[in-house]
């Protein structure tokens, strides 16, 4: 890649730009940051608009009582139940069983306490999801 | 305070990787001063590797580069360098102990999550734990940290970079800080340059058994033909979608760090005679550039601009000519670097 053949797409980086190695006119490389790549966007787009999809189906989920809010907010911060586990320090089981509504709604406020650090908000919300998609 | 009477200067430089540029910037503070493309080079980071069997965000796991802190361990090694690692079971005590360090204005590596990072924007936040960054000052509005992947020094809440340094999962950081303890007046820098060209040669072409390297090129080649038939449209485009990103969104200079390397062998002409490395520098261009070809092919597969089996022939058919350029450029610099001085030509 040439210096002018690096891509100046407005892109993901929100404004925020990006080292590219490209050649300049001697053949020496140098760093040319970048605002993005069409096809950067596009990829980028893809893959969230796949997370959004499931972070819906989940609140969807919770609200007609199939999962536990848990569900939501592990969705939410990109964890799935073993990721969850590790950083809450519980056994992968323990939380899979939590992401059940009549279990979640039995725990008491340590193991709340613990779920809502590991996943960086308060025990409150941690019972609740929104009620409308965001 | 005023900013001037806090923060000491840090040389921060834009670079096209997290962890070439944290080890470059440490040492650029110390008084040994090499590129990124270099350290990137020396510590034989360039790689390919994809399997099934370990999943991100749900999918297949791709990546141009060997693991975390592989760049870092590899390079200061073969420089001669002394680091010190630490880790820590107490997030109170890493604490202290990175204040402790920055009090005595000593620069430090640190290892982090990228999600629980405020800086980076919404889109590019992902659970990833094996992010490298320098940690330079301290004061009342939070940790100052030069990113390398980003343009200027950010700020970082001490909450927040505290949450990323003690996140748990894959390459879970443990509070992981680094620094080196002792660096050589006059390094052997050509040595350390034939060392991290055998290594990655070795690791490109040699390891047995498994498929990586180039035969992991050709192994996800075969694959892919596959895709539509046996996973089904959607997982398959969304299967490519995710290769792409890991070859471009992912800080990696451009093209799955195909770039930096052709910039480290473009800079080590200096230190290694002979027209070889110029030629082949030119010709890892031409493989970046063909993997950003490739890159837009696949962002029309997950556009659904193409679909079908055709296109995914298509991409297989150059994932192997890529597959086959890397392998004859990787024998030509074991030939023509490694080989020529065992037989004491050189």
């Amino acid at each position: 890649m040439k210096v002018h053949e690096v891509p100046q797409d407005d892109s993901v980086l929100a404004g925020l730009r990006r080292a590219c190695y490209a050649e300049d006119g001697q053949g020496r490389y140098v760093v040319v940051p970048s605002r993005g790549w069409e096809v950067e966007r596009i990829v980028n787009e893809q893959a969230h608009k796949a997370l959004r999809q499931v972070l819906e189906d989940t609140r969807q989920a919770v609200l007609e009582g199939r999962l536990s809010a848990l569900a939501y907010h592990m969705v939410h911060c990109q964890m799935d139940a073993r990721l969850l586990a590790a950083n809450a320090g519980l056994c992968r089981w323990r939380v899979r069983r939590h992401l059940k509504p009549s279990v979640f709604a039995r725990l008491g406020d340590d193991m709340k306490q613990r779920y809502a650090m590991a996943l960086g908000v308060s025990v409150q919300s941690l019972n609740q999801v929104p009620q409308d998609s965001s | 305070m005023s900013e001037a009477q806090v923060l000491r200067t840090f040389p921060h430089r834009h670079s096209g990787h997290c962890e070439s540029g944290t080890i470059s910037a440490l040492l650029r503070d110390r008084g040994l001063a090499l590129s990124e493309p270099m350290w990137f080079g020396i510590g034989s980071g360039l790689f390919f590797l994809h399997t099934a069997r370990i999943k991100v965000g749900g999918l297949p796991l791709t990546t141009y580069r060997v693991a975390p802190l592989g760049i870092v361990r590899n390079a200061s090694r073969r420089l001669g360098i002394t680091m010190r690692y630490e880790r820590f079971r107490d997030p109170r005590r890493a604490k202290d102990r990175l204040d402790d360090l920055l009090a005595r204005g000593e620069s430090v590596g640190l290892q982090a999550c990228v999600y629980w990072l405020p800086y980076f924007p919404a889109d590019m936040r992902f659970q990833f734990n094996g992010h490298n960054l320098v940690a330079f000052a301290h004061d009342e509005s939070g940790f100052w940290l030069s990113d390398p992947v980003f343009e200027h020094i950010v700020c970082c809440p001490p909450d927040a970079l505290q949450r990323a340094r003690f996140a748990r999962g894959a390459f879970a950081p443990r509070g992981l800080l680094y620094f080196p303890e002792s660096v050589p007046a006059a390094p052997d820098i050509e040595g350390a340059i034939r060392q991290g060209i055998k290594s990655t040669c070795r690791q490109m072409l040699d390891i047995p058994l498994l498929p990586v390297g180039v035969r992991g090129i050709r192994a996800l080649a075969r694959q892919m033909g596959q895709w539509p038939r046996q996973l089904g449209e959607a997982r398959a485009r969304a299967q490519v979608t995710q290769i792409v990103r890991m070859q471009e969104e992912i800080g990696t200079g451009g093209a799955g760090f195909r770039f930096i390397f052709a910039a480290f062998l473009r800079e080590a002409t200096t230190y290694v005679e002979g027209p070889l490395l110029e030629d082949l520098s030119k010709e890892m261009t031409a493989i970046g550039d063909q993997w950003r070809q490739w890159a837009v092919t696949g962002a029309q597969v997950c556009r659904g601009q193409r679909a079908g089996a055709d296109v995914y022939h298509e991409l297989a058919a150059l994932l192997r000519s890529l597959a086959a350029r890397e392998e004859a450029l990787f024998r030509a610099l074991w030939d023509g670097v490694i080989r020529r001085r065992r037989r004491g030509v050189a």
